[in-house]
């Protein structure tokens, strides 16, 4: 097993799925001669030519349908788009076309489409390049949301997302492309629902996605090192469909949770998981469930303003020292 | 086209138009619900272009005023009105309605009810087509007001950079819903929009199938030749509202008239007269063996299908 990045994870994924199937292609802007802005298709271009790495016109919405359409003739697009944000030029295809198009069809056509976008905030990028947009997407019918914590899911579940029938939407953040991360050398598929247990503990569970994983894990280590505090970590890598029976197990274990997300907290992830929580194991429960999650605010430039606005291991730490009254 | 093809059209478009038609009538009996965008008016358009395509071979993808373009390219009236009375016979089994219709084993891939929603589906079909290598053509039949989406400038652009085979057929009824295209849109004629993407296109008469038919011939040699997209442009007219919830208000019944003195099924079966091809009695004996079809079987069979099973409300959701 070998530790790689992020984005080498990504690119393997790209890689292997293109050599294998002359079907898949990969568009976005700035993906092919470019290379990619986070490297995910690096080499492709070279590799596969500009009939399958496409560099597109800075047309969210047109390259997004112009994708899915393909997607009808059994091609399988890989779709980038450049960061979440702009997302939103090219949600009426995904939502619309893609997500509804099996149901409104009786079952006779799909989009076996995959789309990938880099979301969160990073640094100063200010308002308008630093949407956590996973609300959105996961609440859509006929489209799946995941979203990678580190390398290994990165690579198996985008290869899970081309092999899949459903259109995919894969939620990536910008500042994890560098992170590194053991992946096994040979093909690896990860489920595209589930969740899983990152670390395992008694006292109180922290559900994290993503980056959230990560500041969930530091604080597992702190709460149990100097306070003596044993937390389970679950990593909700499928937004939609949330895994409810995963969701129920952990806090039937702990009986206590905690949800950190980098997003704000309105019909978000935290509020999903809480009102799983209440139809799946409400008298299990010893304390009443807790978000950490973001500001509501549009992102501010300045540093410390930005640092306020978003959460991070701390708040998560300070949220579990509330709950046990410590 | 041949004077036994103009004969075999003539009679498709009294069918065409005494579908929708017999639509209107189940709509008001309350037994079509939704939204319902009907066609007469405009048949011409559809037949003359498809007469010069290859229908159920070449893709075709439009808005929601979708039920003929689904007969022409060859699904089965009873299907599509079974559809319309949301019965599991239905074309899309009842889960997708009027504005919804599909049938993609005759390559019929929908109609979608975002106004310029197609535009990309369609280049994307032609992506598809030139991946794959096929002969097809990618056929995007849309009205005037959809080129005022950002999308369609999206996809012109990319449609000409990829030289795609798609096919732009814009159905120029002069108005978006209730809105004149004079009211709406700076430049009236919509082939020249087109230009500044170096798009091959034509405008035409929409109402005299000859007229539509030569043009489209042209267009759609052009796309199969692979020499990139096109852009036609019929001139036409919706004799009923944009939709079943519209009174007409924002037009007079003198405009509506002037019309009617063109009307595509008149002009088709006035020349086929004057050429001894047919007689008013047999145009009669069309029209009444065309409305006893619609009733004893198209409306029989949409009457007596089932609904879908309610515990199938998930089914199709994800593959």
């Amino acid at each position: 097993m070998a530790e790689i990045m992020y984005w080498e994870a990504l690119q393997r994924a790209h890689d292997e799925e293109m050599a294998r199937d002359p079907l898949v292609i990969c568009m976005g802007e700035d993906i092919g001669v470019a290379g990619g802005t986070y490297k995910a298709t690096k080499g492709l271009y070279e590799k596969y030519g500009p009939l399958r790495v496409m560099d597109t016109p800075i047309s969210e919405g047109g390259y997004t349908g112009l994708g899915i359409g393909a997607s009808f003739l059994g091609i399988r697009p890989i779709i980038e788009i450049m960061s979440v944000n702009f997302a939103w030029l090219a949600m009426d295809q995904m939502f619309n076309s893609a997500a509804k198009v099996r149901y409104m069809s009786g079952g006779q056509l799909t989009s076996p489409s995959v789309f990938r976008a880099a979301g969160g905030a990073a640094h100063q990028l200010g308002a308008q390049h630093s949407a956590r947009m996973e609300k959105v997407f996961m609440g859509i019918a006929g489209l799946r949301v995941v979203t990678p914590s580190n390398p290994k899911q990165a690579y198996g579940l985008l290869k899970s997302a081309v092999r899949s029938d459903d259109p995919v939407f894969i939620n990536e953040h910008e500042l994890m492309y560098n992170m590194k991360g053991e992946v096994p050398d040979e093909e690896y598929f990860h489920p595209l629902e589930g969740s899983e247990i990152s670390r395992s503990g008694n006292d109180v569970t922290l559900f994290g996605y993503n980056i959230s994983v990560h500041w969930c894990l530091k604080a597992a280590e702190i709460l149990d090192k100097q306070y003596g505090i044993s937390a389970e970590v679950v990593d909700l890598y499928s937004l939609s469909p949330l895994d409810r029976a995963g969701i129920k197990k952990s806090v039937c274990k702990t009986h206590r949770a905690i949800i950190a997300e980098e997003d704000e907290a309105p019909v978000g992830v935290g509020s999903e998981v809480i009102a799983i929580i209440n139809e799946e194991c409400f008298f299990e429960l010893d304390a009443a469930p807790v978000r950490v999650h973001s500001a509501l605010v549009p992102q501010p430039y300045n540093h410390k303003l930005e640092k306020a606005a978003i959460p991070d291991h701390e708040d998560v730490i300070s949220a579990v020292l509330k709950m046990l009254g410590k | 086209m041949k004077l036994e093809d103009k004969k075999r059209v003539l009679r498709e478009m009294v069918l065409h138009r005494r579908f929708e038609e017999r639509c209107y009538q189940a709509y008001i009996e309350r037994k079509i619900g939704g939204f319902l965008h009907l066609y007469p008016g405009q048949e011409a358009c559809c037949n003359g272009v498809m007469e010069a395509a290859r229908p159920g071979h070449d893709y075709v993808i439009t808005g929601y005023r979708d039920h003929i373009h689904a007969i022409k390219c060859g699904s089965d009236p009873k299907a599509v009105m079974a559809e319309l009375y949301g019965k599991e016979t239905g074309s899309s089994k009842g889960r997708g309605g009027s504005m919804h219709i599909f049938d993609v084993a005759h390559r019929f891939m929908g109609g979608y009810a975002l106004v310029g929603g197609p535009f990309p589906l369609a280049a994307g079909i032609a992506k598809g087509i030139q991946m794959k290598g096929g002969d097809e053509i990618s056929i995007c039949f849309l009205g005037d007001a959809a080129n005022n989406q950002g999308v369609f400038h999206e996809t012109l652009n990319m449609a000409a950079l990829w030289k795609l085979p798609v096919l732009f057929v814009c159905e120029n009824n002069q108005y978006g819903i209730g809105t004149s295209i004079d009211r709406s849109t700076a430049v009236l004629d919509q082939f020249k929009r087109v230009c500044g993407y170096g798009i091959e296109s034509a405008q035409c008469d929409g109402q005299d199938i000859d007229v539509v038919y030569e043009h489209a011939r042209k267009a759609v040699d052009y796309v199969r030749s692979r020499k990139g997209p096109y852009f036609l442009e019929l001139m036409t007219y919706r004799y009923r509202g944009h939709s079943m919830s519209d009174s007409r208000g924002y037009r007079t019944r003198e405009e509506e008239e002037q019309w009617k003195q063109r009307d595509p099924i008149n002009i088709l079966r006035d020349r086929l007269i004057d050429a001894g091809a047919l007689t008013m009695d047999d145009y009669n004996a069309m029209e009444k063996d065309t409305d006893a079809y619609i009733e004893n079987e198209v409306i029989k069979f949409a009457e007596e299908s089932p609904e879908p099973d309610v515990a199938d409300l998930e089914k199709y959701v994800f593959a």
